[in-house]
């Protein structure tokens, strides 16, 4: 299964992925990437079904790409969450509805970090760390107890690793992708 | 704001999925892919195969059985599962055998009449990503298409994608598809390193679809082997699996002689 999982500190938010792509009891590959870079300072994880993961983030990326283009300017990421939201919701209820679930991660320079969890039915929250998949009922608990909003980097960094540790011991093991948005900068680790 | 509204109608192959859904309509037993009204199945599709593609030092090998099953029924042992669409790209598929037929020529076609176009030719990722945005529009039906591209990019070199009607589009090292493909990843996961020379390789591939088909009852007849390089894609004669059974007997029994008489 699929896990996705997002930590918001004071300035940055830590946003960490699974590597694996599956197809039913086969790992295809060990080494696969759910990240979608939207912007500078916004992420996208996307996690679902096999198709409509990558076609619904590409989408999602060129127009947010499309928007600087044409005015200059980037989308926040609140609007950019809330487009996402809005395009799921109108083909929710289609021929072709997108099963995905989504974490959008992103600074904004004047309201800060900012963490959304979206899920397959166009649910949108902000909220200060979230995850997805089996995992997330494994770690939310993990999450409640150790996380406080003050948290510097590398406190964050060991909660995700205790999270990441649950996973990997309780379920198929799992390798991991970390991402780490903070300010202006995307470091991968 | 006017963004780009998202219309499966609206991309470039368009006209060439209106011609589809023409000739759909025009042939009695089938159904357009988004009516209600199901058709019964005259008799099950072919689906079960080995394909196999992997990257080494020496390019890429792409290996396939050519057994089609219809159910339990061999509908044919000796069927090409391996296309090359031009000299530097070939395809293994697996999935329902009329549509990979379908698709393989389909892309073909498109690719051909993008290097026409466009007096250049489409790199590999950017054929996969053509295909799995032509098979898009088909995704929830009844086609079942998994092909793997293998291929040589001349900027990039060597490649293997694999796509899928669900929608997937992975790139990577090794794949395998089929319903053998849990058997074949078992020997080709053991065995396969970046060093392996030529003929390593392509006996690795062989082995690996062999113990396949001796597992696997919907893969089996023989085995056939591309090898693609910058200088293109060359296919090996096609190999009896019974040849290599046997041969793998002949071995069994010298090593059971062997330990025999050592104790």
């Amino acid at each position: 299964m699929e896990y996705l999982i997002g930590i918001q500190g004071q300035d940055f938010v830590l946003v960490a992925a699974d590597n694996v792509a599956a197809s039913s009891i086969i790992q295809m590959k060990h080494d696969y990437d759910k990240m979608f870079k939207l912007s500078e300072k916004i992420l996208l994880l996307c996690v679902g079904e096999a198709g409509d993961t990558v076609q619904f983030a590409e989408y999602i990326q060129k127009n947010v790409q499309l928007y600087k283009m044409r005015n200059g300017y980037e989308l926040s990421p609140a609007a950019a969450a809330n487009f996402t939201r809005k395009n799921l919701a109108d083909y929710l209820r289609s021929r072709t509805p997108y099963h995905v679930n989504l974490l959008l991660a992103g600074y904004d320079d004047s309201d800060g970090p900012g963490l959304y969890y979206m899920d397959y039915l166009s649910s949108l929250a902000k909220a200060p760390f979230a995850a997805h998949g089996y995992g997330a009922f494994l770690t939310l608990s993990i999450l409640d107890r150790y996380y406080r909003p003050d948290l510097t980097r590398d406190e964050a960094m060991d909660l995700l690793k205790k999270c990441i540790e649950e996973v990997s011991s309780a379920s198929i093991s799992r390798r991991f992708h970390l991402h780490y948005l903070h300010l202006f900068n995307l470091f991968h680790l | 704001i006017y963004l780009l509204k998202m219309n499966k109608y609206n991309t470039h192959t368009h006209t060439h999925i209106y011609m589809i859904y023409d000739y759909i309509s025009n042939s009695a037993s089938f159904c357009l892919p988004n009516h209600s009204t199901t058709v019964r199945r005259p008799f099950p599709l072919s689906h079960g195969t080995t394909t196999l593609g992997f990257i080494f030092q020496g390019g890429v090998i792409a290996a396939a059985d050519t057994r089609a099953s219809a159910g339990g029924l061999v509908a044919c042992p000796a069927v090409h599962k391996i296309t090359p669409i031009h000299s530097h790209l070939v395809v293994t598929s697996s999935g329902s055998g009329a549509d990979c037929m379908l698709w393989e020529r389909i892309l073909t076609r498109e690719i051909r009449l993008y290097q026409l176009r466009h007096r250049r030719r489409l790199s590999i990722r950017g054929t996969a990503k053509l295909l799995s945005f032509m098979l898009h529009p088909f995704k929830g039906t009844e086609v079942c298409v998994a092909l793997t591209l293998c291929g040589w990019d001349k900027e990039s070199g060597p490649k293997l994608i694999y796509v899928c009607s669900d929608g997937a589009r992975l790139q990577g090292d090794i794949f395998s598809v089929g319903s053998g493909s849990p058997y074949a990843y078992g020997v080709l996961d053991g065995g396969l390193k970046w060093s392996l020379s030529k003929d390593e390789a392509i006996s690795l591939a062989r082995e690996a679809v062999f113990r396949a088909t001796h597992r696997d009852a919907y893969s089996g007849n023989n085995v056939d082997l591309f090898h693609i390089t910058a200088q293109g894609w060359s296919q090996r004669k096609r190999e009896d699996l019974k040849e290599e059974y046997y041969r793998d007997m002949e071995k069994r029994s010298k090593d059971r002689r062997g330990k025999i008489k050592r104790e």
